[in-house]
């Protein structure tokens, strides 16, 4: 499997990644050879193996209902680049 | 040409639990912000999630409510998305093996006839921080007291035909939700939010057509509006020979308008992978059964027992037990009552038109169930006529004097019903009407005499100032006039 020019443009769209023009040519080497391994993988035959959903063989552990946490507003603000009445100001979002 | 209407719904449920679905952090409502934000919602690097047993609890609950399968092994698997108001750049859900399967919910509609609307899942997921466009120099502001809170999301089939039956069902999941205790219920905060998918399609064709989508209806009034409004876009488009785009829209209910949101056909490809942060979540036989246990009679059970119990009609038995506050408000009143056929008529009458005069709901009337029962029970043994007893019901409401007994006593309001002393006013009042005594006799077209016998009514209980018993005054009429 090959990946063209335009799904690595998608891809850094989707990941929020600025790629400069120059980039592309050996991402497009590299991700490819990620490619190539996945279709080596993909040639094993899994038939009778049950898709795994995480590597460990264990169970989620689940906690009771209680609040456990505490306020830490001031600290978190402490470190963000920007705040006001409590908030965390971001550039502008617009849908 | 004529069009079938096909409507599915998603339904997003906040879940009633004191703290978040992967952190210690409360959900209560109103909190200054970011008061409510933990490391864990803020995606804090290093941090991890721990589920909430009692999202896990109360999804089971409702899987339950709806006769569905429940997932042993549930999974939980990343959304992608970029957004502030998502620290973690994804939303963790559940997308191939969620909490709840397929199920279906049985609705009752307003010609009398049953609709049935499966529920093809519904998953366990995390709501997301809000968003404040207002003006912070040219910033926006986020507050992530809502991030992690659990939701679940209900996915229906498109089993509906119409607003009516969208709206029909969208009810009957709000008053199942929120009686089995899962959900507050309370839609001005959000707790309930419905997305409808729209499509048309030619008649009694069954290719479905292209569906849109629109998000965020927080009112049934504004989803009835919404899906209408909706229908006619579409309509417009395909009989003038275009295409339907697949989009999310969003709707304003105050201008009745909508826009396109996003143009799925395009952006999003939110790449879900399993989440590697979470273990699968296994769901045992004793954990359902003690869910099982916590489920309280449902509105569907309820309403047979109503209809049983009380001898109420398919109607009355429906609209008494949609909500639990006025099902045991109703019960209330029928145990004091006497009669539970003239309860119910009190509960969805004079009492109902009332609350929705005051804008009040159950649990704020200024009445108690058994104040209305014991003047209910005056009615039913005839002490108090019904233009009395609404006289009586308007004094509890305002307070004034604290039972029936005491008001109808206070009042005059008792309704006489000794014969001796009714019979001697219908032989006054007849005396002093001999020409309609006649005219009467005379007639012998039965409905006439009936449309007579009301003329007689008037002076006879203005003879008894309102006090006497009209069933007793027919009687009496009747007796002596034939004679």
């Amino acid at each position: 499997m090959t990946i063209s020019r335009e799904d690595i443009e998608k891809v850094a769209v989707l990941a929020r990644i600025r790629l400069d023009e120059e980039q592309i040519p050996a991402l497009e080497n590299d991700l490819g050879n990620i490619l190539s391994l996945v279709d080596q993988l993909s040639a094993a035959d899994t038939d009778s193996v049950e898709p795994l959903a995480h590597p460990l063989d264990a169970v989620q552990r689940l906690r009771t209902d209680d609040v456990t946490e505490t306020n830490q507003r001031e600290a978190f603000q402490a470190i963000a680049p920007a705040t006001e009445d409590g908030l965390y100001l971001v550039p502008r979002v617009i849908e | 040409m004529q069009w079938d209407i096909v409507i599915g719904l998603e339904i997003h449920v906040q879940l009633a639990t004191k703290t978040k679905i992967f952190s210690g952090s409360s959900t209560a409502f109103g909190a200054e912000p970011n008061t409510q934000a933990s490391a864990v919602d803020l995606a804090m690097p290093g941090t991890l999630p721990v589920p909430n047993e009692q999202a896990f609890r109360y999804a089971v609950m409702f899987g339950l409510a709806v006769n569905a399968e429940i997932g042993r092994r549930s999974v939980f698997d990343r959304k992608n998305y970029f957004y502030p108001d998502l620290p973690k750049g994804y939303q963790t859900t559940q997308l191939d093996h969620p909490i709840v399967g397929p199920g279906f919910v049985d609705v009752d509609l307003a010609d009398g006839s049953s609709k049935r609307v499966r529920i093809h899942h519904a998953h366990l997921e995390e709501d997301a921080g809000k968003s404040l466009h207002e003006d912070f120099h040219g910033m926006t502001g986020i507050d992530l007291n809502r991030a992690g809170t659990p939701l679940i999301e209900i996915v229906t089939e498109p089993d509906m035909n119409s607003a009516e039956e969208a709206v029909a069902f969208a009810k009957k999941l709000h008053s199942l939700v929120s009686s089995i205790g899962i959900c507050d219920g309370d839609m001005s905060q959000g707790s309930l939010r419905f997305d409808v998918n729209i499509s048309l399609k030619r008649k009694g064709s069954d290719e479905l057509g292209t569906r849109t989508e629109t998000k965020n209806l927080n009112s049934f009034r504004f989803m009835e509006q919404a899906i209408a409004h909706e229908v006619e876009r579409q309509m417009d488009i395909l009989e003038d020979g275009g295409r339907i785009i697949q989009e999310t829209r969003l709707y304003n209910g105050e201008r009745d308008e909508s826009r396109s949101m996003r143009s799925k056909e395009e952006a999003n490809d939110y790449r879900y992978f399993p989440c590697p942060d979470l273990l699968p979540v296994v769901i045992d036989d004793a954990f359902i059964e003690s869910a099982r246990d916590l489920l309280p009679e449902l509105p569907d059970e309820r309403k047979a027992r109503f209809k049983k119990r009380y001898g109420l009609n398919d109607y009355d038995a429906r609209l008494l037990s949609d909500d639990a506050r006025m099902a045991t408000f109703f019960e209330e009143t029928a145990s004091h009552g006497k009669d539970a056929k003239l309860a119910a008529n009190w509960v969805l009458g004079e009492f109902s038109a009332r609350l929705n005069a005051d804008d009040k709901t159950v649990v704020q009337a200024p009445i108690t169930g058994k104040q209305l029962g014991q003047l209910v029970a005056r009615i039913a043994d005839n002490t108090v006529s019904s233009s009395g007893a609404k006289k009586v019901f308007e004094a509890l409401w305002n307070g004034d004097g604290g039972n029936a007994d005491a008001i109808i006593e206070a009042q005059g309001l008792k309704q006489v019903s000794d014969t001796g002393a009714l019979e001697q006013m219908v032989d006054e009042v007849l005396a002093g009407m001999p020409d309609q005594v006649a005219q009467y006799q005379q007639e012998t077209d039965p409905k006439k005499q009936k449309k007579m016998l009301g003329g007689f009514m008037g002076p006879l209980m203005k003879a008894s100032k309102g006090q006497g018993n009209p069933k007793l005054f027919n009687e009496i009429l009747l007796k002596k006039l034939n004679h």
